[in-house]
């Protein structure tokens, strides 16, 4: 054995495979730390904030002054700061590596948004300000709003909606007030199967009924059906394209011209206009209205749930009824915010407001500077790189893995494998699960619904060709082990901060907040 | 491109891995006619990190901000001191850059974290359970109104003329479509808010009471009289809390009755950001969990028996139940309720017991000198860290010419209630802990003169 000359061995002696691994007294596993609830090591005494004495005076809370104990824990800074870092640690992240969850556009996230999103004159300012003082925030509004427009081809741009799911909730409202402003009341709304369930979540939820329209065998919306559906009760069509099969709706302007026909209108979700930002514009397809997630084409995080941002563009039938606040660049450059105040004069028919304030405003900045540093030429780049890298994943492995609109051509920025040729009692969660033992988040699992055990990987363009060879490589082994029956593969993951969680316990007996022990204890 | 690691030989060994010849042709089922032949006119070409960092710098230099000025507004939105170590932590990239926790065995970080956060927003409010964020204070209120509909199957909601005249507003725009009926009339320069009105308009057909507390005149009341005379017809008490630092100071809308409580958590670890992201809290009794909208994390095990965290309940959500779900809502506010929650961990009780006091003592000096002025009255008899004046004149043009001489002193009632020129003479002013004795004196002086 090679020593210093203290006494202490310089390389490692050999182990036996059976001395490994053994417990440890802590539970920890070298950098990767176990950690309780702030509840189990904080203290009500104990805080990491420290205040000016406060002046003493009256006490004007009337008779409501909190006197019950509140249970909230504090830590001290070095404290808070260990325990959030050690939990950061059990999460996977697109930091760390590949993060293809089809139709979620996991890009890279560009250091430069944080900065700019921090700078005083955008993050601290207040959505109450005199707008002399706010010019600038207000610009960045309008610069950005005027970016959606052009790369969309449309007319105009809600900017308040909050996510996705509130820019659908957007969009269906003008239509809604559209069609209302004409005195006709139309009561449903349809849906392609394959659609991502905020689509009929949202329409249901502004009083809308909801009817299927089914697919084609080639994954696509089936024109006929469609067309035979539309009538006078028809308000509007929701329809993703890129679809959620990632495949291009190539009836699009077929469909928009039925839909025009029959007196209804074109919402489409723009979840995955990351495909063709810069090569094909929506407003060119006869879309009347799209939400535009910046949280997923234009690179802000998604912070592990949000927040998002989901300005919708509207075609000029629309565009009359979007909702307050928005903002107007006057002659003299100002710019001016049209508020309940003034809307009067400058959009009598706009539906409302649908949030407190001016919308996402630290996404807004992120978005700006994203879209700033590619132009033009560089989100054109981004969309072709973003099908490229779904392309190489799909013909990479459609060998082994079932790819079943593979046949009909090239996929957009997502490649959609199915669970058939896996061997009795395998399933696509067991993929997944592999794919954390192989360093990489699983793709969207289980959607779209029109596929069986369906797999949607979406790479996004900031992926590199070394990246994708790793992931497919990882992929690969996995659907040759599941097709196999290799039962190890049910076991999966064996080597993540957690083994398989227990869903039907949680929801069974749901424990949603933490109690004392003895306090849970009690309550059996 | 700097974020675009394909270089062109990897894109030519792609497209032949592929079988393509080229990349237009994996554009082919796009209509011809709607394929754009080169980049959109009239737009810029790429740029450089510096060239966009000086763009954006120079717009951020045209806005005053909130820490530049002797800074007084609230009205739903409100300026805290949020220690480094907040956002150093949620600048984590394995928090930044991560999604909702979908694959529970990568994310126990994030469920963790909305474990506690939910653990803390119940307690706060005092209520049963919280779920793990929504957008806003505005849309956390529809949503409420909403379940309460959901729950008694009723459909008129009664709103108080305390309640945030934009979530008001929010709301309106959506009962205009699903057809609920809500009562509202705006509010009155009065010490005394509309509860006796509003018990007495309680009916079998309300589904509930929407209250703000404090409310938007800064007004605070016990809630418990209405509570129960909402509960007396089988309707709910809402409680809508757009200040939650000052439940750290006033009793919480669930120890008073309130059936769901939700609020802007905005003022804990998020930040001004003129508007958004903000952070809609939500909480409720534990029977009623089940109709609640959004992400529930809870607790369970893995596979080798050791606690850990999952989302859950989700057959009231979206991707599982489509238009028969609870809500539309899917992406929500993740990385504020993150912030808050650190924040939070960082106040503990002490520091929230602290900061709310240093809050209501600065509000009680602030109010005083202020009420003190020719011509000023203070409306409030009660009130935590914000209060209405009442000017000689009206507020709108007084508010725009203090910010001309740099002081940014409150919102007018012109600007939140444009259609009630009645009580456009109202000025409401917030007053946190960021607020100087020194500030309080500038004000001061400056709103004197502007009166005089
Ligand atoms: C196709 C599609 N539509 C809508 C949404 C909803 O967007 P958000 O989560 O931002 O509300 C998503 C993303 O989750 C999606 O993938």
């Amino acid at each position: 054995m090679t020593m210093l000359k203290e006494g202490r061995p310089t390389a490692p002696t050999p182990v036996e495979e059976a001395h490994m691994a053994p417990a440890t007294a802590t539970g920890n596993r070298a950098l990767m730390l176990e950690e309780k609830l702030i509840f189990e090591i904080g203290s009500t005494d104990t805080t990491g904030v420290d205040f000016a004495v406060a002046p003493t005076g009256e006490n004007r809370l009337g008779d409501l002054a909190r006197a019950d104990a509140i249970g909230l824990p504090g830590l001290s800074e070095q404290e808070t700061v260990r325990h959030y870092t050690r939990l950061s640690r059990q999460n996977y992240a697109i930091d760390l590596g590949l993060f293809p969850l089809g139709s979620c556009t996991m890009k890279h996230n560009p250091r430069l948004n944080e900065k700019v999103a921090r700078m005083p004159g955008f993050a601290d300012i207040h959505p109450l300000q005199p707008q002399s003082t706010v010019q600038g925030a207000l610009g960045v509004i309008n610069e950005l709003a005027v970016w959606l427009i052009k790369l969309t081809g449309m007319h105009g741009v809600a900017m308040t909606p909050k996510a996705g799911a509130h820019g659908e909730l957007c969009g269906l409202l003008c239509i809604r007030a559209a069609l209302e402003a004409r005195g006709d009341a139309r009561q449903v709304v349809l849906v392609p199967e394959s659609a991502h369930g905020t689509n009929p979540a949202t329409a249901a939820f502004c009083g809308y009924k909801v009817e299927d329209i089914p697919a084609t065998p080639d994954g696509r919306v089936d024109l006929e059906a469609l067309k035979a559906r539309l009538g006078p009760d028809v308000a509007a069509v929701m329809i993703t394209n890129p679809n959620t099969c990632g495949l291009f709706e190539r009836d699009m302007k077929v469909i928009s011209d039925a839909v025009h026909a029959a007196g209804a209108f074109v919402y489409c979700d723009g979840a995955n206009f990351n495909a063709i930002v810069g090569r094909v514009r929506p407003g060119d397809l006869g879309v009347d209205a799209m939400h535009i997630n910046l949280h997923k084409t234009f690179s802000t995080p998604h912070g592990g749930g949000g927040p998002g941002s989901g300005p919708v563009v509207l075609s000029e039938a629309l565009a009359p009824f979007g909702p307050l606040p928005y903002t107007a660049r006057m002659e003299d450059g100002s710019i001016h915010l049209i508020e309940e105040e003034n809307v009067g004069e400058e959009m009598p028919q706009s539906f409302g407001r649908m949030s407190a304030f001016h919308g996402q405003m630290g996404m807004f900045t992120r978005a700006l500077a994203y879209i700033l540093s590619h132009g033009a030429d560089g989100l054109r780049q981004v969309a072709e790189d973003a099908v490229l890298n779904a392309n190489y994943v799909l013909r990479s492995l459609d060998d082994v893995l079932d790819a079943p609109f593979g046949g009909s051509g090239p996929c957009m920025h997502e490649a959609l494998f199915s669970d058939k040729g896996l061997a009795e009692g395998f399933t696509t969660l067991d993929i997944a699960k592999g794919l954390i033992d192989e360093g990489f988040h699983p793709m969207t699992m289980y959607f779209p619904l029109v596929v069986h055990g369906a797999m949607l990987v979406e790479p996004t363009e900031t992926e590199s060709k070394a990246a994708l060879d790793q992931f497919i490589l990882a992929l690969r082994s996995l659907a040759e082990r599941a097709k196999a029956g290799d039962e190890a593969l049910k076991g999966a993951p064996y080597h993540a901060p957690r083994r398989r969680l227990d869903e039907t316990l949680a929801a069974r007996k749901p424990v949603l907040s933490w109690s004392e022990p003895d306090l849970a204890a009690a309550a059996e | 491109m700097r974020y675009l690691p394909l270089t062109d030989s990897d894109r030519q060994a792609m497209l032949a891995t592929i079988g393509a010849a080229s990349i237009d042709d994996l554009f082919v089922d796009v209509p011809a006619e709607a394929r754009l032949s080169g980049t959109i006119p009239d737009l810029p070409d790429h740029a450089s990190e510096m060239a966009v960092e000086r763009h954006m710098a120079a717009l951020a230099r045209k806005n005053l901000s909130a820490g530049e000025a002797p800074f007084f507004l609230g009205a739903g939105a409100y300026k805290h001191h949020v220690p480094a170590s907040v956002d150093h932590l949620i600048q984590r990239g394995e928090f930044l850059t991560a999604y909702t926790p979908y694959q529970p065995e990568i994310a126990q970080g994030t469920l963790q974290v909305l474990f506690e956060f939910q653990t803390q927003v119940a307690r706060l409010l005092g209520c049963d359970v919280a779920n793990a964020s929504m957008y806003d204070g505005s849309t956390a209120c529809w949503e409420a109104i909403v379940m309460a509909r959901r729950i008694t199957r009723r459909g008129k909601a009664l709103l108080s003329s305390g309640l945030h005249p934009h979530y008001v507003s929010v709301a309106q725009t959506m009962a205009k479509f699903t057809g609920d009926h809500l009562a509202y009339e705006t509010p009155e320069l009065d010490s005394k808010t509309d509860s006796q009105k509003l018990i007495a308009a309680i009916d079998k057909d309300t589904s509930c009471v929407v209250v703000q507390y404090p409310d938007i005149l800064g007004r605070i009341e016990d809630l418990t009289a209405l509570a129960d005379a909402a509960h007396a017809t089988g309707a709910l008490l809402v409680a809508v809390v757009t200040e939650p630092v000052a439940l750290g100071a006033i009793k919480a809308p669930g120890a008073m009755g309130a059936d769901i409580v939700v609020g802007e958590g905005q003022s804990i670890g998020v930040g001004l950001q003129f508007g958004g992201p903000y952070l809609g809290l939500f909480a409720c009794k534990q029977k009623y969990v089940r109709q609640m909208p959004g992400r529930l994390c809870g607790e369970t095990v893995d596979a080798a028996g050791k606690r850990g965290f999952v989302l859950t309940l989700s057959t009231r959500e979206q991707h599982i139940r489509r238009e028969k779900a609870t809500s539309n809502i899917c992406t929500n506010s993740g990385l504020c309720a993150l912030a808050f929650s650190i924040h939070m961990t960082l106040l503990g009780e002490k520091g929230l017991r602290a900061l709310a006091g240093l809050n209501h003592a600065m509000a009680v000096q602030a109010a005083g000198r202020l009420a003190a002025l020719p011509g000023v009255t203070l409306m409030n008899d009660s009130f935590f860290n914000e209060f209405t004046l009442v000017l000689p004149k009206d507020a709108r043009d007084v508010v725009r010419r203090l910010a001309d001489r740099g002081v940014l002193g409150g919102v007018s009632l012109g600007r939140l209630f444009p259609t009630a020129p009645q009580i456009g003479n109202g000025l409401v002013v917030a007053v946190t802990e960021t607020v100087t004795a020194e500030d309080i004196d500038i004000f001061a002086k400056a709103l004197e003169e502007e009166l005089a």
